[in-house]
């Protein structure tokens, strides 16, 4: 089976400006960033929230505490796929009751796993209120969820392949789509 | 991973790694506000424990609720098996009821096996006759892993009454899986013939050990199972196989003192060694739900059709 090149949609230079602007807007959004905490999805989450956190201490001198959330017990699928998924680190060291917690994810795609991220957020604690910044939002919602922050749009395919690369964990940044749209073009023709 | 887990057999390397790691993270759901998940939601456990238990059954009732799974304790007193239900009539009706999982502790060694005949739920053995108690050993391992980083290479000794014991069979067979070195000590009356087969070695000579080892794991004498006398007497059992006090100080540094529970204080142990620091007795009751929350979940948490994984692949 042929598969397409993957297409690069942001390179590191437009992360960095992406996150830059998020993290301007996370602290205009709320007066009072002592009661902020970051909440990163597992397990590319967690290093852009480590990096919003950095940033927003850049701009307003104070340490963000930030947390990271593996919501693999809370998934919808569980028992439907052969093996059962993985699981990855949870940790969250601060109180999140009666804070403000910007969960921090990668792509939003179904919304499916936002929906298992507010659930396992509420055993933690009674958050005042829950924000979701993204880096890529790119649309085929299946639940009724939406994104506070994004750091761009991407128009895409259902089946196209969108999956960000962070340098901790993939060696570089980068945005990168494998389209399963253009493949059936390229067979097409 | 299999569908059952009877020995510890049954489970490769990997599989001990993976429902390791996993049990990290239940290690950390124990530690929330809220210390359930919803991963099991809508599946059966049955605890049928027709052996007596304290640890072992309670520990897999939380495991299996703390997973939001319903849970159903079955144990030989109140129920029909005192009218003289059989096993396998048991079995059946908990079939019938749509049991996922069966959680099974019997006094016959292969009774677990045999469940696997008559049901089509994953069966979990907890502790079988004088034959294996997988859980135990893979909380053990747990226990080691997290103390001393590793368990490749550990030199452990297993200490006391092998030849009734399902935990020290259980956890020898998982520590040699997992590359440690392990060393069977006890009277000779009380050393399985066939313990070299295990891939371990045998010692008489408690004190000769000691000073090498990196965990000494006491296992209880088994008076309820022992039909003849083994040794001649109980005090004699505590001067050459006990753990005193003054044994204990020949122990290296950060060496560990394990034991399964439930304990003879003063005659595989002494009261105030199973007290020292280094002592992580509790820690293994602790760690037991989390290890047992894993093994549930990579059992109930893949697909759920008879016959398991297998048909999954070939789909």
């Amino acid at each position: 089976m042929r598969v397409s090149a993957p297409a690069t949609l942001l390179d590191d230079d437009d992360i960095r400006r992406a996150l830059t602007r998020i993290a301007h807007e996370i602290v205009e959004r709320d007066e009072r960033a002592d009661d902020l905490v970051l909440v990163g999805i597992a397990n590319r989450g967690d290093h852009l929230a480590r990096r919003l956190a950095a940033e927003i201490e850049r701009i307003e001198g104070m340490a963000v505490p930030v947390g990271v959330l593996d919501i693999t017990f809370y998934r919808d699928d569980i028992g439907l796929r052969a093996e059962a998924p993985e699981v990855h680190e949870t940790r969250i060291d601060v109180d999140i009751t009666g804070r403000t917690v910007v969960l921090v994810d990668d792509v939003l795609f179904t919304g499916r796993t936002i929906r298992a991220a507010m659930d396992a957020l509420t055993d933690f604690g009674r958050p005042a209120r829950i924000r979701l910044a993204v880096l890529v939002d790119r649309g085929h919602r299946e639940l009724p969820i939406r994104a506070d922050f994004v750091g761009k749009n991407v128009p895409t395919h259902r089946d196209d392949d969108v999956r960000v690369r962070v340098v901790e964990l993939d060696g570089d940044d980068a945005v990168v789509v494998q389209g399963a749209s253009s493949l059936s073009q390229e067979v097409g023709r | 991973m299999k569908r059952h887990v009877l020995s510890m057999h049954d489970l490769t390397s990997d599989d001990v790694t993976r429902v390791l790691d996993t049990a990290e993270s239940f290690r950390e759901v124990g530690s929330r506000v809220i210390k359930k998940v919803p991963a099991l939601r809508g599946r059966t456990v049955v605890n049928l424990f027709l052996e007596n238990s304290t640890r072992t059954r309670i520990s897999f009732e939380l495991a299996a609720k703390r997973l939001s799974a319903d849970v159903i304790n079955f144990s030989a007193s109140g129920s029909s098996v005192a009218k003289g239900e059989s096993l396998k009539d048991t079995a059946l009706t908990l079939q019938a009821m749509g049991a996922d999982a069966i959680v099974i502790r019997h006094s016959s060694s292969g009774s677990p096996l045999q469940l696997t005949r008559w049901v089509e739920g994953h069966v979990v053995n907890a502790g079988d006759g004088t034959h294996e108690h997988p859980t135990q050993a893979l909380l053990d391992l747990y226990t080691m892993r997290e103390r001393l980083g590793r368990l490749e290479g550990l030199r452990v000794a297993i200490v006391g009454d092998v030849l009734h014991s399902r935990v020290a069979r259980s956890l020898s067979f998982g520590l040699v899986k997992m590359g440690a070195e392990v060393t069977l000590i006890g009277p000779p009356t009380l050393i399985p013939p066939d313990a070299p087969t295990w891939g371990v070695q045998v010692s008489y000579d408690l004190d000769a050990v000691m000073p090498k080892l990196d965990v000494c794991y006491m296992l209880r004498v088994q008076r309820e199972r022992q039909r003849l006398d083994y040794f001649p007497s109980v005090r004699e059992y505590n001067r050459l196989f006990g753990l005193t006090a003054t044994r204990a100080e020949s122990l290296q540094e950060g060496a560990l003192i394990m034991h399964p529970g439930p304990m003879n204080r003063g005659v595989e142990i002494d009261s105030d060694v199973a007290d020292l620091p280094q002592s992580v007795i509790e820690e293994q009751v602790t760690n037991g739900i989390a290890v047992r929350m894993s093994l549930l979940y990579l059992l109930l948490g893949g697909g759920a059709l008879p016959g398991g994984t297998d048909e999954v692949s070939r789909a």
